[in-house]
Order: C-alpha cells, then sequence, then structure tokens
C-alpha cells in the first residue's frame, strides 16, 4: 500500500490510486483470515525450548522422509501427468469430459477416502494389490513407496489442471507447423510444444509439491505411520499434538518454513505462467 | 421485508406466520444441536423449555425435560446409544444428544467452552484435562474397563495364541500409537511380558488400528475386547494374559457448565446402575 510515493519499475500499475473502498475493506479481511492463524502458530510456539525439539531425532527423520516423498511423488506426478494433461488438451475423444472429472476427483475427494481407496486397490488385499502380492511379492502400504503412491495421488491432479490449462493457452499451430515439416507427433510434443509450456509444467509441479508436502489422510491411511518409514511432518504434528502440543507447534513452524520458503523462491517463475 | 409486509399483509397474510415458523423451527433444530439457543452463562432465556427445566430442578428427577449433551469417548458409540434411548423412554420430552469421538479431542473441545453436560473418557488422563481446567463438578467416578485384546482375522489363519505369537518374522501388526489410549495400554502390556513388537505401523486410534485387520491390510493389531465385539465376525478375537496389566478405567463426570445438571446427573445414575452396567457389559466391558 505504501508504494504509492515510490516510484516502481515501469509496468507495475500504482496502488493506491485505484483500489475502490469496497474492493480493499474485504482484500484486508480475507489477508487477516488467511494469515492471523499463521501468526497465531508464531506467537504460541515455544521458542524457549525450540532449540531442543528441533534437534531431536524424530523431527529430522520425519522431515528428511517428508522431503523425500514429496520429491518422488512430484517426480511421478511429472512422469505421468504431463502426458494426461496433453490428452486432455489436445486430443479429441468422446466422454473426455468424465475423464477430465475423473481426473480431478482427488481435489475434491476428503484424503481419507483416497486412502481408503488406495487400500481396496493396491492393498495386500486390494484388487490389483492381490495380484501383486502373488506375483510378485510387493505390498505397497506400510511401506515408504506407499507414502509416495498417496501422496501422487492427492497431488497430481493439481499438475495436471495446471499443465492442461498452460496448454489449452498455448497455440497448437506451432506443433501443427512442425509436423507439416517432418516432425513425429512425439517429436513435435517434445522440441516445440514442452519447451513452450514449461512455465505451465513448473508452476504445477511447485503445486503438486507443496499438496505432497501437506498430505496427511490419505498417506495415513494407505501407508500407516511408522517413525523413519512413512510417519511424515503431517503425522508426527498430529501425533505430538495429542500428548505434547508444544512440540506439535515446534513441527508446525518447521513445516510452514520450509513451505514459505519454496513457494516464495519459486514465486516468479510461478507467476510467469499465468 | 418491513416494506412487504406492510403492503402485503392485508392480502397475503400466509408467507408471515410461515416465515416465522421456520425460524422457531430452525432455533429448535439448532437447540437440539447446540443444547440451547442460549449461551452457558445466561440464567433466564426466552426458550419455552427453560421454564420446564427450571420446575424440574425443584421436585424428583422423573420430571426432567431438554437436552442431555453426552460428550464420549468413541469405544462407548453402541453401548451409550442403546442407553441414550432407554433414558429417554424414562424420562419422556427428554433427548439425549451424543459427541462421540477421541478422548483427547473431546477433552479439548470441553476445556475450550464446547456446551456439554457429561463427559465420559477412555482413559483417567484425558480426564484429568479436563478436572485440571476446573471444568467438571465433583470427582469423577470410574464406570467400567476395558481390556485389551488381540484382533485378527476370521478364523484365526495365522494360529495366533499369544502376544508373544505377535513378534513372529513375517506377521504384519498394526498398534496404537503411544501417544493414544489404547497405544500406551499395549505398550504396557508388551513390557509386562517383556517383549519387543515392531509394527507395521502406529495408528492414530484404535479404529484406525482394527480398520487394518477388517481390510485384511495387517494380519493382527492389539485393540480393546470392546472393539473386537463391536467389529461383529469381521474380525476374531484372542484374550492375552498380559492384558491384566493394562487395564484402561473409563470416568465419567457431570460438567460444571452444564445447562441440563438434573439431567446429567441422572444420565451418569443410569450409566452406573445394574441396568446401565448390563448393557456396558454386554459391549464387552468390564466392571469398575
Amino acid at each position: 500500500m505504501g508504494s504509492g510515493t515510490r516510484r516502481r519499475r515501469s509496468g507495475t500499475p500504482r496502488l493506491r490510486a485505484g483500489v475502490p473502498l469496497p474492493l480493499l475493506l474485504p482484500a484486508l479481511a480475507g489477508l487477516v483470515f488467511l494469515v492471523l492463524p499463521l501468526v497465531a502458530l508464531l506467537i504460541r510456539a515455544p521458542w524457549r525450548s525450540l532449540p531442543d525439539q528441533l534437534t531431536s531425532v524424530a523431527v529430522w527423520q520425519a522431515l528428511r522422509l517428508s522431503l523425500i516423498t514429496a520429491t518422488a511423488a512430484t517426480v511421478v506426478a511429472l512422469v505421468l501427468g504431463v502426458p494426461l494433461a496433453w490428452l486432455l488438451a489436445r486430443a479429441r475423444f468422446p466422454g473426455r469430459r468424465l475423464l477430465r472429472a475423473l481426473v480431478t476427483l482427488p481435489l475434491v475427494l476428503p484424503p481419507v477416502v483416497g486412502g481408503v481407496a488406495l487400500l481396496l486397490a493396491l492393498g495386500r488385499n486390494g484388487i490389483v494389490g492381490r495380484w501383486l502380492d502373488s506375483a510378485f511379492g510387493v505390498t505397497l502400504p506400510f511401506t515408504t513407496a506407499g507414502v509416495v503412491v498417496a501422496e501422487a495421488f492427492v497431488a497430481m491432479p493439481f499438475l495436471v489442471i495446471s499443465v492442461e490449462g498452460t496448454l489449452r493457452a498455448a497455440d497448437p499451430r506451432y506443433e501443427e507447423a512442425a509436423t507439416t515439416l517432418g516432425a513425429s507427433r512425439f517429436t513435435a510434443f517434445r522440441r516445440v510444444t514442452l519447451p513452450m509450456v514449461a512455465p505451465g509444467v513448473a508452476a504445477g509441479a511447485v503445486l503438486a509439491w507443496a499438496r505432497a508436502l501437506g498430505e496427511f489422510g490419505a498417506t495415513i491411511t494407505f501407508a500407516g505411520n511408522f517413525p523413519g518409514r512413512t510417519q511424515t511432518m503431517p503425522l508426527s504434528v498430529y501425533l505430538a499434538l495429542q500428548s505434547d502440543p508444544a512440540a506439535a507447534i515446534a513441527l508446525s513452524l518447521v513445516l510452514l518454513a520450509v513451505s514459505i520458503a519454496v513457494l516464495a523462491g519459486l514465486r516468479d517463475r510461478w507467476m510467469a505462467a499465468s | 421485508m418491513t416494506t412487504r409486509s406492510v403492503s402485503g399483509s392485508g392480502s397475503r397474510p400466509r408467507p408471515r406466520p410461515r416465515w416465522t415458523l421456520r425460524v422457531v423451527g430452525g432455533c429448535a433444530l439448532a437447540a437440539l444441536t447446540l443444547t440451547a439457543c442460549s449461551s452457558g452463562d445466561s440464567d433466564d432465556s426466552g426458550d419455552s423449555g427453560d421454564s420446564s427445566k427450571k420446575s424440574a430442578s425443584g421436585s424428583s428427577s422423573e420430571e426432567l425435560s431438554g437436552t442431555v449433551t453426552v460428550f464420549a469417548a468413541a469405544s462407548l458409540k453402541e453401548s451409550f446409544t442403546a442407553l441414550g434411548k432407554t433414558f429417554e423412554k424414562e424420562h419422556p420430552g427428554t433427548k439425549v444428544s451424543f459427541n462421540f469421538g477421541g478422548s483427547d479431542a473431546l477433552a479439548a473441545s470441553i476445556t475450550s467452552g464446547a456446551p456439554a453436560d457429561v463427559f465420559a473418557a477412555a482413559s483417567p488422563k484425558t480426564m484429568k484435562t479436563v478436572t485440571d481446567a476446573k471444568d467438571a463438578k465433583g470427582t469423577p467416578a470410574t464406570f467400567v474397563r476395558n481390556q485389551l485384546e488381540i484382533a485378527t482375522l476370521p478364523g484365526n489363519p495365522k494360529k495366533i495364541k499369544t502376544l508373544k505369537d505377535l513378534t513372529r518374522s513375517g506377521l504384519k501388526v498394526a498398534l496404537c500409537a503411544k501417544e493414544v489410549p489404547c497405544g500406551s495400554a499395549a505398550q504396557k502390556a508388551l513390557t509386562a511380558a517383556k517383549l519387543k513388537l515392531t509394527p507395521v505401523s502406529y495408528e492414530q486410534d484404535v479404529k484406525g488400528a482394527l480398520t487394518k485387520v477388517q481390510l485384511k491390510e495387517v494380519d493382527a493389531s492389539v485393540v480393546y475386547k470392546t472393539d473386537v465385539k463391536a467389529a461383529g465376525g469381521k474380525v476374531a478375537g484372542v484374550e492375552f494374559p498380559e492384558s491384566k496389566q493394562a487395564i484402561n478405567d473409563y470416568p465419567i463426570a457431570p460438567l460444571k457448565n452444564a445447562e441440563n445438571a438434573e439431567g446429567a446427573t441422572a444420565f451418569i445414575d443410569l450409566v452406573k446402575s445394574a441396568q446401565g452396567q448390563k448393557v456396558l457389559g454386554q459391549a464387552g466391558f468390564l466392571k469398575p
């Protein structure tokens, strides 16, 4: 708001001049609503005992696992999600709308329901999991891979939506030109489309990563809770809350700091996507 | 709204009473869920049910009325629901409304001012949260106890007979997390048996541990006797002697900010009565 007097770089509209009060007041209320709980977390944080809380092995174990699994889930989402987004944006086939609805379902599905669904599909007794178990001896629940699966399930729609939107905004004529010049459809996708939608892919990846980092419901339902193997930060926050609220606040602060650092660090690239 | 009622009251009198009806109905509905429209500290609200409540305080407990709000541990769901129906039948005009959940969460909401008349917890520790905050009236009474049991797949295909069998390699076991009552009880039993058990998961609550068995994702879990009973044929129960070392007491207490203090006392009396103990015993609870 105080930017009125300071000259900013050209292209940035000056704030003070044109914000009508009926917009400004709800906007500020919205800001307070979103930021106040975080401020409360900072105020009530046990700053004095914080060093002890944070140097415990359990915290680092959970944080490390969270970072590894969220990154792995993002990779899974990228490998599977970008082609899926391309299919939704470019290919024409009956039932595409229904497909899009199904793909984005985990966005609105309660994560616990997602976890139960994953158990019924990929669990030891699930429709596919039973076969995985008998043929390969692979069971996903209660493993770190299970955490990645749960997180990818919940986070991938964020990537798909973001990439699909960017693809729709990008002009398909460049791809068509490439194919008329002799490139195969896949080469055109790789050399023309992908570089064009890179900001959208990056934005989607960041969103998916952040969502995976905060995943709780599907993880605890599908992968269980075992320190060092499946206990991610959100799980350890929840369990700490049952017996030691101070520890829970300390853990929350760590998660908050990591999330803010990543979202703020990648903000510029993210903005470029829209 | 006012301009419309002035011009329309002569020709169309209907909308207005209907509107009032809806407001009254809505308030009644809200009263059922939130105990009452008024806040806890005001003595006289305009509620019609309030005057009859006052008259009941003078006479015997047979003239109870209004809603009794009971916050109770999730493990009490089946038996308390049945007792609530009995209570409503014995005291016509009353209603018992329940809030079942994890004892920790319930205790936290009571200490932060949730409107409740009775609290029944699954452990003395969670009740202590409430008594420490001076939200309970009098000393809590232990009304039942709960013992652990091993829950395993129907027919017990892995032939689990003792607590030690759970430590066999290749067996997948889920335990409750140490932070929640069933987890600390399980840990106590394991310590008493001098056993070291590495589960595949420390579940967030007892129902989570039971569900993993029902879905056949684990071979066994350590839960309460009452949970095995409530699951019916979906799991098989295996008793083990070490569970005697880790019996959980369930305390119950009326709350200080109760809207319906007489109702609270009457409900607790029912829970402690022979009839109440019979219902709880059928659910698998032990006598205190």
